[in-house]
């Protein structure tokens, strides 16, 4: 007995020291990866857990499922970026106070041959026309993500139903899905940020397509509404979309560098 | 092997320097994962000690069903209590999701199989004459169980390092219950996971080699332990 006494102290010893107490409110934030892993929550967050002593429990996932979890009254406050999507969410009274944050743009890239003559497209839906009538392999988001909408979005605006054995749907993250079609020497749709971080060493995929309006990415930043989940935490919520849009949020988002280049944009300096 | 010999150098380093947030996903596994064990063993061994020593009409069945839940996915089991601990969920009020508890919760339910399994195995395989003799030497039937236990504690301590072994391991749980929050809810796996989809590929393997690590340190020290 003395043997099941001594491992039951000890495993408990190991789970009591591990246990850290930790100070403070904790605000559940659901986002998209490339927030995450672009680097910029890692600077964005501490001053603002600083200052109201607070810790942000940052939950990283799709678009799509980032929205759901605010749905189910699971979060707080969401940062995404899919207009569409944000609007729906609100209007059906799951989100309040939606505000514009930052934006970067969406890139089609491609091996640098460019198989499929996409460089000489005039618009982003004609690239993908091109992508579809040369059978070119195309790896798909599949995951209901903000770029996954946008590619959708992208494919309608093209007037295509894509399918066939070159178009891949991944239902896997961005990071994952340019090391895919790296591997597949395939093209597909990313956005800046995410290929930045990749372009050294990970990725040799060229940009093919850039610079389209239609392929500016908004992201906004939602409360969860608390009359309909009262248990959310919306006065800390509030703070915190007031931080990331005042001048102090704004200023850490402006000076964010990945790999030595700016990846988001403020709405003073450009665009809207 | 450019690629393996970065990952070696990457998790020295890391091991070395003590890297603060490798070495808060490493609390954070071990201590969900111990949590997790000892309520595992709190349930798993009295289960697997009842349907060992007892006959009664669905044994087969029990132990066919025990047999199966070693086998859920970890991912089933982490939908399924993602669909009782969401807001929505009919525990949604106790705020469970995304936070070590609900991991804890999730590793228990997949370690319990097996330790009761284990633990079934053990008590069916140990000299029969322990129980009846200890009975007729005047102990009560629980003094009588705690004596039969005594004489297998080394199988009963293998059912628990298998079981640590599946969960400390296992991936769908930690990620889908605890969200895979930076200092809070990011285990080894999670943090493995995570670097693989950014590409880190590298850094990953060297997460998956401090894992082993810690995983060896542990078994050393149980080895230790059943040899005394």
């Amino acid at each position: 007995m003395k043997l099941f006494l001594k491992l039951g102290l000890t495993l408990t010893l190991i789970a009591g020291l591990c246990s850290v107490a930790v100070a403070g409110e904790r605000l559940r934030m659901s986002t998209t990866t490339s927030t995450e892993n672009s680097g910029l929550l890692k600077v964005l967050l501490p001053p603002f857990e600083k200052k109201y002593n607070c810790t942000v429990d940052v939950i990283s996932v799709g678009t799509g499922k980032a929205l759901k979890l605010g749905e189910t009254g699971d979060v707080d406050v969401v940062l995404v970026h899919a207009r569409a999507l944000e609007d729906a969410f609100v209007a059906a009274g799951f989100g309040v106070n939606r505000r514009d944050v930052m934006y970067n743009d969406f890139i089609i890239i491609g091996p640098a041959n460019d198989p499929a003559k996409v460089r000489s497209a005039k618009t982003a839906a004609e690239a993908f026309r091109l992508i579809a009538a040369a059978h070119a392999p195309f790896i798909s988001r599949g995951d209901e993500s903000g770029t996954h909408q946008k590619e959708k979005e992208l494919w309608k605006a093209a007037a295509m139903k894509p399918a066939g054995s070159w178009y891949v749907e991944s239902g896997q993250g961005m990071g994952e899905v340019i090391t895919m079609a790296t591997e597949r020497r395939a093209y597909t749709l990313a956005d800046r940020a995410t290929y930045n971080a990749y372009r050294s060493g990970k990725t040799d995929l060229k940009t093919v397509f850039e610079g389209e309006k239609g392929l500016f990415n908004p992201y906004g930043v939602i409360a969860v509404n608390p009359k309909r989940f009262p248990h959310v935490k919306s006065d800390l919520a509030m703070k915190f979309i007031n931080y990331i849009t005042g001048p102090e949020g704004q200023g850490v988002i402006a000076s964010f560098k990945a790999h030595g280049e700016p990846v988001f944009f403020l709405y003073g300096n450009k665009g809207r | 092997m450019g690629f393996i010999t970065e990952s070696l150098r990457t998790s020295a380093a890391l091991i070395v320097s003590l890297d603060p947030e490798v070495f808060a996903t490493v609390t954070t596994s071990l201590a969900v994962s111990c949590c997790a064990i000892v309520l595992a063993a709190l349930i798993g061994v009295p289960a697997g000690v009842v349907v060992g020593l007892h006959d009664f009409p669905l044994k087969r069945a029990a132990i066919t069903l025990l047999n199966t839940l070693m086998a859920m996915p970890t991912v089933v089991v982490g939908l399924l209590l993602y669909g009782i601990l969401s807001r929505q969920g009919p525990l949604g009020t106790m705020g469970l999701l995304f936070t070590p508890s609900a991991m804890v919760i999730g590793q228990t339910l997949l370690a319990v199989p097996i330790v009761a399994n284990y633990t079934v195995g053990v008590v069916q395989g140990a000299d029969p004459r322990i129980l009846p003799t200890a009975l007729t030497l005047g102990a009560g039937p629980l003094e009588g169980v705690l004596q039969l236990l005594r004489q297998v504690r080394f199988g009963i301590v293998a059912a628990l390092i298998a079981g640590f072994g599946r969960i400390i391991a296992e991936v769908g749980v930690a990620m889908m219950l605890g969200g895979n929050i930076r200092g809070y809810t990011r285990t080894m796996t999670t943090a493995i996971a995570l670097e693989t989809s950014k590409g880190e590929f590298a850094f990953g393997l060297a997460l998956g080699l401090i894992l082993m690590t810690v995983a060896l340190a542990i078994n050393l020290f149980l080895n230790t332990l059943q040899q005394r």
